[in-house]
């Protein structure tokens, strides 16, 4: 890959998303408020927003990646990210506006006034949000190594710093025009090249073989293994072999394997002949990006497809950074509208990741076996077009990717640098405010260096997990259900969240193997997890009914009546909401 | 209280009085805590109730319009991977739906429910607001 564009186009971004953080200190204190400034955000610049936000290292390099290796079943995580804003818009946007909660742990304090729930939504915010921190921090040191020569870690740490600096200095999240511009960027990006890349393809004679099972090498394919994995054959292969391969050196030597497993150690060269079948690759759950959760589309049970589904349509409405949008939407109505255009915008982008995909496996197949799937998109421009303009399509692909990282993560830490000023730290103030945004970062960019191994669209599908059992039934129970008790959500939170966290801390850290049913039942916990939550939630408030606050119908009328019947009421929920979200802003802006 | 029933989407029970419901909820529905924002009007059980009445009716009106799309939304996902499970060629077919097909339901779900969730909205403020 040639890093004459790409470096520049990185470069670019990195140092436009600092002037915009430091131009934004100055910008959001002269707009003296989000609030103000939200007043005159339309739904659709805001959903410009909303979806610049929103679509992150996940959606822009992991989905290809994720097809490239496993096939279509992986196409699930686009339609449920773009689904569970269907959800959120059926059961929360409006009431959740009108509720002037500016983030969970406001919600969940206004709606129930307990301290107590409070602390623990503001515990699951920091869990879900370094969750989702994580894989952005991996997708950025994937690109740079991919781009430059860089260690892999370097593009982390970079992103880390550029988000921490930016953060803390005015924070780029509250500026809904870059945001929005950021939507336009990653859309471009994307787009341009894909026309390319399909118009690549049908000079090629549109082969359609990327929908084959097992897709195929189109071509002589020399394919460098960088850690040591263990291929399945189907049928016998015929390979040239430079390394290790079950034990036994080979120096550019025709080998042929039967059918079974076979070991390959790292380093080894294997020169793949036209028209082989791309071998599917085992390898331990710790070592490299690619490896899913889930194995090949055979072992893929249909469990995992439901968990899957189940977690992206239910846990959108619990991310932390998208919740602190809907505060801008000036009311109600417009944050159902608001939600309809991000619905939109996001499917309108939904559709290009897919393109990579299949483009991928054609062009790109052997990245399955050496563990960079996630680096299909950087690398397609170059493997199917050549020469400078696949150069110039790479740098915007690699520019639009460090944008992806660089909003989502600014926007998470955001999230959980406000939740940790607010309640974990001694006092609020600004100088707190910038230790939380240190803190916020530090722990996912500690475990992305640790711990490494997660490919990126499967750690966020972890964090949609946690989020799906914890925040839904908060947030539905919360809204649509009048005997709701503190004591009651507690539990529901504890029971559903913290077991789909420990589920996904036991799998993380490798517990137990990377096959087996439970193996799956924890490495997909959405489909049990979010049942107890909810379970839990309502029996244990049921069981607490004296324990219902006192003004829960008035709060209730409140997230539910139209504005124009509670307007002078709105007006003063806005300047006193809840005097902790009020303080957000400040410690924020 | 409104001549012909049936052109309201919204059920309303309990007894209509002259006294302006709205002005009732304006006046409540603040968090107990931030007492500074709390108008010191006294609350008759009686008008409580009747607001709460109306409340609830929107609720339940809003509540579903939204399962009724969330059943369509289940309904339409839901068969999806046994279908692509069963079918021969379902690889093809799941590149194909999973690809592009449900993004237009999805955009078309979420207008209608907006559309239904305003009406009932502005079919409940005129039922409140016409006495």
């Amino acid at each position: 890959m040639n890093e004459n564009y790409s470096v520049p186009a990185v470069a670019l971004v990195v140092v436009a998303t600092v002037l915009v953080g430091a131009f934004g200190l100055r910008i959001s204190r002269t707009t003296s408020d989000f609030y103000v400034a939200s007043r005159t955000v339309g739904p659709r610049l805001n959903a410009a927003a909303i979806s610049g936000e929103y679509l992150s290292a996940a959606s822009f390099l992991g989905i290809a990646g994720l097809v490239l290796v496993q096939g279509p079943d992986m196409l699930w995580y686009p339609v449920g990210y773009t689904a569970g804003y269907l959800v959120l818009l059926l059961f929360v946007a409006a009431p959740l506006r009108r509720s002037g909660a500016y983030t969970l742990p406001d919600f969940a304090e206004a709606r129930l006034g307990s301290q107590a729930v409070r602390r623990l939504a503001g515990a699951f915010v920091v869990g879900v949000g370094w969750l989702y921190l994580l894989p952005q921090l991996q997708g950025a040191g994937l690109t740079l190594a991919v781009l430059t020569d860089a260690p892999d870690w370097f593009g982390g740490v970079l992103v880390a710093v550029v988000v921490v600096a930016t953060v803390a200095a005015g924070g780029m999240r509250s500026i809904t025009f870059v945001q929005a511009f950021q939507y336009g960027l990653k859309l471009t990006a994307l787009l341009v090249p894909a026309v390319f890349l399909v118009l690549a393809w049908q000079s090629h004679g549109a082969p359609r073989d990327a929908f084959d099972e097992p897709p195929t090498f189109r071509e002589q394919r020399l394919v460098q293994v960088d850690s040591t994995l263990d291929l399945r054959l189907s049928r016998p292969l015929t390979v040239t072999a430079t390394g290790t391969v079950d034990g036994r050196r080979y120096e550019d030597a025709r080998v042929r394997l039967p059918q079974g497993a076979h070991h390959i150690e790292s380093g080894t060269r294997l020169t793949f002949g036209r028209g082989d079948p791309v071998p599917a690759a085992d390898r331990g759950s710790s070592s490299a990006m690619s490896t899913s959760l889930a194995a090949g589309r055979e072992e893929r049970p249909l469990y995992a497809t439901y968990g899957l589904i189940l977690a992206t349509f239910l846990g959108t409405m619990g991310l932390p950074h998208v919740v602190v949008r809907f505060y801008t939407s000036p009311h109600g109505v417009a944050a159902r509208r608001t939600t309809v255009a991000v619905l939109g915008l996001i499917g309108a982008f939904y559709l290009l990741p897919p393109v990579y995909g299949a483009l991928g496996r054609m062009y790109a197949p052997e990245l399955s076996l050496t563990g960079d799937a996630d680096a299909a998109v950087l690398l397609l421009p170059d493997r199917m077009i050549g020469g400078a303009g696949a150069d110039l399509l790479g740098a915007l692909v690699a520019g639009g990717a460090f944008a992806a990282f660089l909003s989502t993560a600014s926007g998470l830490t955001m999230a959980v640098a406000g939740v940790l000023t607010q309640d974990v730290l001694p006092s609020r103030g600004v100088r707190h405010f910038r230790l939380g945004t240190v803190l916020a970062m530090a722990v996912p960019l500690a475990a992305s260096v640790l711990v490494g191994g997660l490919p990126v669209a499967d750690a966020v599908g972890l964090a949609f997990a946690v989020s799906a059992s914890s925040f839904c039934p908060l947030l539905v129970l919360g809204i649509w259900w009048r005997r709701l008790t503190p004591p009651g959500a507690a539990a529901g939170m504890l029971g559903g969240g913290g077991a789909a966290l420990v589920a996904v801390g036991a799998t993380m850290a490798g517990y137990p193997g990377t096959t087996g049913s439970l193996h799956a039942l924890l490495a997909w916990p959405a489909l049990w997890s979010v049942p107890l939550g909810f379970v839990t939630m309502v029996l244990v408030s049921l069981a607490t009914a004296t324990r219902v606050p006192a003004g829960t119908a008035a709060i209730l009328a409140r997230f539910h009546l139209p504005e124009e019947l509670t307007d002078g009421q709105v007006r003063a929920a806005v300047s006193g909401t809840s005097g902790a979200a009020a303080g957000a802003k400040e410690s924020e802006l | 209280m409104p001549q012909d029933p049936t052109e309201r989407r919204v059920v309303v029970t309990g007894v209509p009085r002259r006294t302006l419901p709205h002005t009732r909820l304006r006046s409540r529905g603040r968090y107990p805590q931030t007492s500074g924002y709390y108008r010191p009007r006294t609350e008759i059980d009686e008008q409580t109730t009747l607001g709460h009445t109306y409340v609830r009716s929107l609720m339940r009106s809003q509540l579903r319009v939204a399962l009724v799309v969330f059943a369509v939304l289940v309904l339409l996902v839901g068969p999806l991977p046994l279908v692509f499970a069963a079918t021969p060629d379902g690889a093809t077919l799941e590149w194909a739906v999973l690809g592009f097909c449900l993004y237009p339901p999805l955009v078309l779900l979420a207008r209608w429910y907006v559309r239904r969730a305003e009406r009932n909205e502005k079919d409940f403020v005129r039922l409140v607001e016409d006495r």
